[in-house]
């Protein structure tokens, strides 16, 4: 996955000689391991800034909402899942960017390595032929890459871009997995277990917004956490304050996630995010027959209707 | 003492359900006194917020009830309304909500014996779960 940078690279660099595009939204390396940054190169000369390795997992489709001009931006799949989510909701058009599409092979969650090494103190880390080496104060280790991915990663079935104006390398194989196993385990449970569980996993919950602000599409000018009279969600980290504001905010993700794990990575507290919006994603995908960020052309599912949707809950 | 009796929160579209309310208070039928009707102008302008405010502000059940799909008086809030009940009904059970709690039905203006009939159904359903207390906020609430 490293010989990506090169090409990203090269194709930016054209790109901005060649005037096609403003600017460029990438990667460039973070200051300490496993934490690379997003950038905005507008001249050639910055390219070399661009890098490529597995700690890309920000969605940079989050920078996209209302910008305009030319805008060249590198996307992996769940990433340009979410450009064609933003384009169908009219926030950017397509024909404003220039998408350099990534295959990925997943990216890597920096929690599972600091619980694996018990630190969070790493001083490097580097990979090669399905291997991970983690090294710092104390330890030097190599790890399995398939055991350090990120966990929407481990069931993604997106990983080649959708759309693109140019990919960097081949695509990859896609995986063929059950993406849905754990929330059929809380489904099977009783209300009462289930209120537990999840009483339980948000009790941690500071109510930071950070799920919010790392999600490409929490773009609203004011959010229904903001308002006020009438205030629809307290602002306190009360149990049901927190937990109205979980739901609300995992039911406008409905038929629009594309689970990039954009919250659950922006957590500072570990809550699983995803168990909400994948339970959302998968009816959606039962009652409905949609994918979110799939197709163009589409419209998102709760912007349509047929005559005959299921209505068996209905009197 | 007396028999605990539950709070039901009823909105209903202001084109069928609601009239039907009305024809069935005025048709004399029996019916249960327990639930408020909030009138809406269509089961397609509701809200998850709405049914989420009900349960924290202390409604034992929600009950939302508009037009038959094909009768919508905006032509198609109805069908918009029903993919958004759907899935906010499973959410709501997913994540622990009793389902007994969470009640949406179509019936027309015309259809008084219907909404006397569904009224009842409803609130013995609440009436076997019991006092709602999951969402209900402990703290001082700051307005």
């Amino acid at each position: 996955m490293f010989d990506y940078t090169e090409k990203i690279r090269e194709i930016a660099r054209r790109l901005l000689q060649e005037k096609k595009v403003d600017g460029i939204i990438g990667f460039k390396k973070g200051t300490i391991p496993m934490m690379n940054q997003p950038v905005f190169i507008t001249s050639p000369d910055r390219v070399e800034l661009l890098h490529w390795d597995s700690w890309c997992g920000v969605n940079l489709a989050n920078y996209l909402p209302k910008r305009e001009g030319r805008i060249g931006i590198v996307a992996k799949g769940c990433d340009t899942r979410s450009i064609v989510v933003l384009s169908q909701e009219n926030q950017v058009q397509r024909d404003q960017l220039y998408i350099i599409g990534v295959p990925c092979r997943g990216m890597l969650d920096r929690r599972k390595v600091w619980e694996v090494v018990g630190s969070t103190d790493v001083k490097g880390i580097e990979e090669g032929n399905g291997k991970v080496r983690v090294w710092g104060n104390g330890f030097d280790l190599k790890l399995e890459r398939s055991e350090l991915l990120q966990n929407n990663c481990v069931i993604c079935v997106h990983r080649n871009p959708v759309v693109f104006d140019e990919l960097v390398a081949d695509e990859v194989e896609e995986q063929s997995v059950d993406r849905y196993g754990d929330i059929r385990n809380i489904e099977a449970m009783s209300s009462d277990e289930k209120w537990n569980l999840f009483q339980e996993i948000f009790s941690r919950c500071i109510r930071c917004y950070a799920c919010r602000n790392a999600c490409p599409f929490c773009y609203c000018p004011q959010c229904f956490v903001d308002e006020s009279r009438p205030q629809w969600v307290g602002k306190t980290i009360d149990r049901t304050d927190t937990l109205t504001f979980h739901l609300l905010r995992a039911f406008h993700m409905a038929g629009r996630c594309t689970d990039c794990g954009a919250c659950e990575r922006a957590c500072p507290v570990g809550i699983p995010v995803r168990l909400l919006t994948k339970k959302l994603e998968k009816d959606v995908k039962e009652l409905y027959g949609y994918e979110a960020g799939v197709q163009l052309d589409e419209r998102p599912p709760l912007d349509t209707y047929k005559p005959d949707d299921p209505e068996d809950f209905i009197k | 003492m007396a028999e605990w009796e539950p709070k039901i929160l009823a909105f209903l579209c202001n084109w069928c359900s609601y009239g039907a309310a009305d024809l069935a208070g005025v048709s004399r039928l029996k019916q249960p006194p327990n639930i408020r009707i909030i009138r809406i102008p269509c089961s397609g302008r509701m809200n998850p917020k709405f049914i989420l405010q009900a349960l924290r502000k202390g409604a034992d059940g929600v009950w939302v009830s508009g037009c038959h799909p094909g009768d919508c008086h905006y032509i198609e809030g109805n069908y918009y309304a029903r993919r958004k009940f759907a899935l906010f009904k499973n959410l709501l059970e997913y994540v622990g909500i009793e389902p007994e709690r969470l009640h949406f039905s179509w019936i027309s203006s015309a259809e008084a014996t219907k909404f006397a009939a569904v009224a009842k159904d409803v609130v013995e359903s609440v009436k076997k779960v019991g006092p709602s207390s999951r969402l209900i906020k402990r703290e001082a609430e700051v307005e």
